[in-house]
């Protein structure tokens, strides 16, 4: 594992991950908070070459609970992994995961059109598809260790093996 | 995660139905080990980390904490800002739930439905089998087998049309399809057809007789083995049939508009009346989860003073606008064109397009007036007990559908309530879908009316004055919004299934399921036929109903504004 970043790399990195842990954490809290949030609308316009599947998971509700369970609680979880640098790895990757599904279930090609509005004027690449490189970066530059809770699970088993050596 | 859009103008509302979110936000901060004794000391003061050096040291020092920790106090200001806020939200919240008088906001939805076993069957009879007779037989539990079939079919195309689950999970209502009359031979095969079709909801297995066909719907009223009658006729047969079943001691449910015209509401009012049956009028809006949370709205005198209220109706697709399939088996020898026509004001020779797209003519019945004014008005009736308004004045005209039709595509009424110091304006066109909803406008808030509610502050109000100023209530958003617990997505494909959908017209939800209006609607009608009590939309809402289309009929056809006279009861 790469450590021997310059203060200012791992400022600049340990900030990338807790921005996008933080966006993580409050679009989890926020729908957690709201009784009425699902995630079938935006399912319900999915177009691309996976819409059917996305529209299909809208289509059964009990599908479509679990996937707005799992939605929500991914969220938080990543979020929280991401902020305070615990499994820092994990979530890092699932999050790269639920941004590859968010970008996939509503892609701006060229051709589509959606119901939702998005905020700005998108080609190919939109803010989720930026947020996914950002993320992919902090996965091959990991802070984790240095500047959160990896360090002491990390710590503590380096002084496990050095007890084990000296044993 | 641009899917937050859709809830953003809800945060009022829904900050109420939040689950605590304090757990969550706290677990963090008990992660901090306790034990550490530099857990006391900030890790702010030292927050940019040294390059690494611990690897392999094998220790755990003070500064490993830190680092480790670094990010934990930025977190827990997070939890703050967000609980903060939340609390803040919750204040304002409270405020104004108490100017507004809501002390108790009750489920957010309507629970769901209790399933009734029945032990007596009651036997059906069914006048008119067209479109709005098959979609009432098979809401009833009797379907014909090509819609089972198109059902089937269109899943599989589309995963999203669940109207054959929904069906199918509707109650076993314990009923029997016995007869059956129209006046053209497909339609009435068709009815005996669904009336032994064996898929039938709530787990019904028996085995049924196939409905017997009756040439005249006085044979069908007389027949000893009907308890009850559906009319789904035109309206210009509504008041007779009525009438008929009412002597015969049958109950009836009757499609809107109640009546053609003013005159026959009578002899079908007093026979309704005078028989004791159980009557209900088909407006199956009146089951309308939205409907009921807007009556409570308006109870709470949220809007204030009421002036004006507007409802419409847009449609923009030839269907809509009733130019309905011509059967390939019409003809004379397959309808009977003389009896179709017996109650009608003007005899004509025999006619394939009147006898299917009827509602073009004012010998049929009453255009926009009846159909889809009809509709409206009971809406806002059920909502705000109008009762018969004291003027009428309409115009319109025939500016799309040039096809020979004699009633507007294109219709204006305005309804005068002095005592109620109120105007409904009703607006309508069947040559453009804009979705144009119910509004409630008072002098204090509007309302919203369809699927869901939305109530926004009036930025000129007196009551919400002072929380305006201060921004407990803001002029751009709703300060109460109602939406069913529905969590899913309804398959309604055309415009015109739209607007249908919006009204209320084809579903709604109990307990977060989807359901058809028209299954409780007749649903309200058998409970009330077996166990008493009342129907939604009886005989004295059908008067209102009826008498205010023909004022605005009246108006429209006259070229003059026209009241009603109470003490005559008139329209004049």
């Amino acid at each position: 594992m790469r450590s021997d970043y310059s203060r200012l790399q791992v400022t600049a990195l340990v900030a990338l991950r807790f921005a996008i842990g933080w966006h993580f954490f409050y679009e989890g809290m926020s729908k957690a908070a709201n009784a009425y949030w699902t995630s079938a609308g935006y399912l319900d316009q999915s177009q691309g070459f996976l819409s059917e599947w996305f529209v299909d998971m809208a289509s059964n509700p009990g599908t479509l609970a679990l996937v707005d369970f799992l939605n929500v609680w991914g969220l938080i979880l990543v979020g929280l992994g991401l902020m305070l640098g615990g499994l820092t790895r994990t979530a890092t990757f699932f999050g790269i995961v639920m941004l590859a599904l968010y970008y996939l279930a509503t892609p701006p090609w060229p051709g589509f059109v959606y119901s939702i509005p998005a905020e700005g004027a998108y080609l190919i690449i939109n803010k989720t598809l930026i947020e996914l490189c950002a993320l992919f970066v902090t996965l091959l530059f990991p802070t984790g260790h240095i500047i959160g809770l990896d360090r002491l699970v990390r710590l503590a088993r380096s002084r496990g093996s050095a007890q084990e050596s000296h044993a | 995660m641009s899917d937050e859009i859709r809830n953003g103008d809800d945060e009022v509302f829904d900050d109420a139905n939040a689950p605590e979110e304090d757990q969550p936000v706290d677990e963090p901060m008990d992660e901090a080990p306790t034990d550490e004794p530099s857990a006391e000391e900030s890790p702010v003061a030292d927050p940019l980390p040294a390059p690494t050096s611990a690897a392999g040291s094998g220790g755990m020092g003070r500064r490993d904490v830190l680092k480790a920790l670094a990010t934990v106090p930025v977190l827990g200001a997070l939890g703050y800002t967000a609980l903060h806020r939340k609390g803040l939200a919750k204040e304002e919240r409270a405020r104004l739930l108490a100017e507004l008088g809501i002390e108790d906001e009750g489920a957010a939805v309507f629970s769901e439905l209790e399933t009734m076993t029945h032990p007596d069957t009651i036997r059906i009879g069914i006048v008119g089998y067209g479109g709005e007779g098959a979609s009432l037989i098979r809401s009833l539990g009797f379907a014909h087998p090509d819609w089972i079939q198109g059902r089937r079919e269109a899943k599989i195309n589309d995963p999203r049309d669940t109207w054959l689950d929904e069906w199918l999970e509707q109650e076993n209502l314990n009923l029997e399809l016995t007869a059956v009359c129209d006046l053209f031979d497909v339609r009435a095969e068709a009815a005996i057809a669904a009336s032994t079709q064996p898929i039938r909801p709530g787990g019904d297995t028996r085995q049924l007789k196939p409905a017997k066909r009756y040439r005249h719907y006085e044979e069908l009223c007389n027949a000893p083995d009907v308890d009850a009658v559906i009319i789904a006729t035109p309206d210009h047969w509504h008041s007779r049939i009525t009438v008929a079943a009412a002597q015969a001691g049958k109950h009836v449910y009757c499609e809107k508009c109640m009546t053609r015209t003013e005159e026959e509401v009578w002899p079908m009012a007093e026979a309704v009346k005078s028989s004791g049956i159980v009557f209900q009028l088909g407006h199956q809006n009146r089951q309308m989860e939205s409907h009921e949370k807007a009556r409570e709205v308006i109870e709470k005198g949220i809007l204030g003073p009421i002036t004006l209220v507007e409802t419409t109706t847009n449609r923009n697709d030839p269907w809509g606008a009733w130019v309905w399939d011509i059967h390939e088996q019409g003809n004379p020898r397959t309808i009977d064109w003389e009896l179709f026509q017996e109650a009608a004001p003007n005899k004509v020779p025999f006619s394939l397009e009147r006898f299917f797209r009827w509602r073009c003519w004012y010998d049929y019945g009453t255009g926009l007036s009846g159909d889809l004014l009809s509709h409206e008005y009971d809406a806002i009736n059920q909502i705000l007990d109008l009762g018969i308004p004291h003027s009428a004045t309409a115009s319109g005209g025939i500016y799309f559908f040039k096809d020979g039709r004699d009633v507007p595509d294109v219709w204006q009424a305005v309804l005068e309530y002095p005592d109620r110091d109120m105007t409904l304006i009703y607006s309508s066109t069947l040559a453009n879908g804009r979705d144009r909803g119910i509004v409630m406008m008072g002098h204090d808030a509007s309302m919203e009316v369809g699927t869901r509610l939305k109530v926004t502050a009036d930025g000129s109000s007196t009551r919400y004055k002072d929380m305006l100023e201060d921004g407990t209530v803001k002029r751009d958003r709703p300060m109460l919004t109602y939406q069913s617990g529905f969590k899913g997505v309804d398959a309604v494909t055309t415009p015109t299934q739209e607007y249908f959908a919006s009204r209320g017209l084809l579903f709604t939800y109990r307990g977060g399921k989807r359901v058809s209006t028209y299954y409780l609607h007749l649903r309200e009608w058998l409970n009330a036929i077996r166990y008493g009590g009342d129907t939604s939309c009886n005989i004295d809402r059908g008067i209102e109903e009826a008498i205010t289309c023909h004022m605005a009929t009246k108006s429209y056809l006259e070229g003059r504004r026209v009241t009603w006279d109470p003490f005559q009861r008139k329209i004049v």
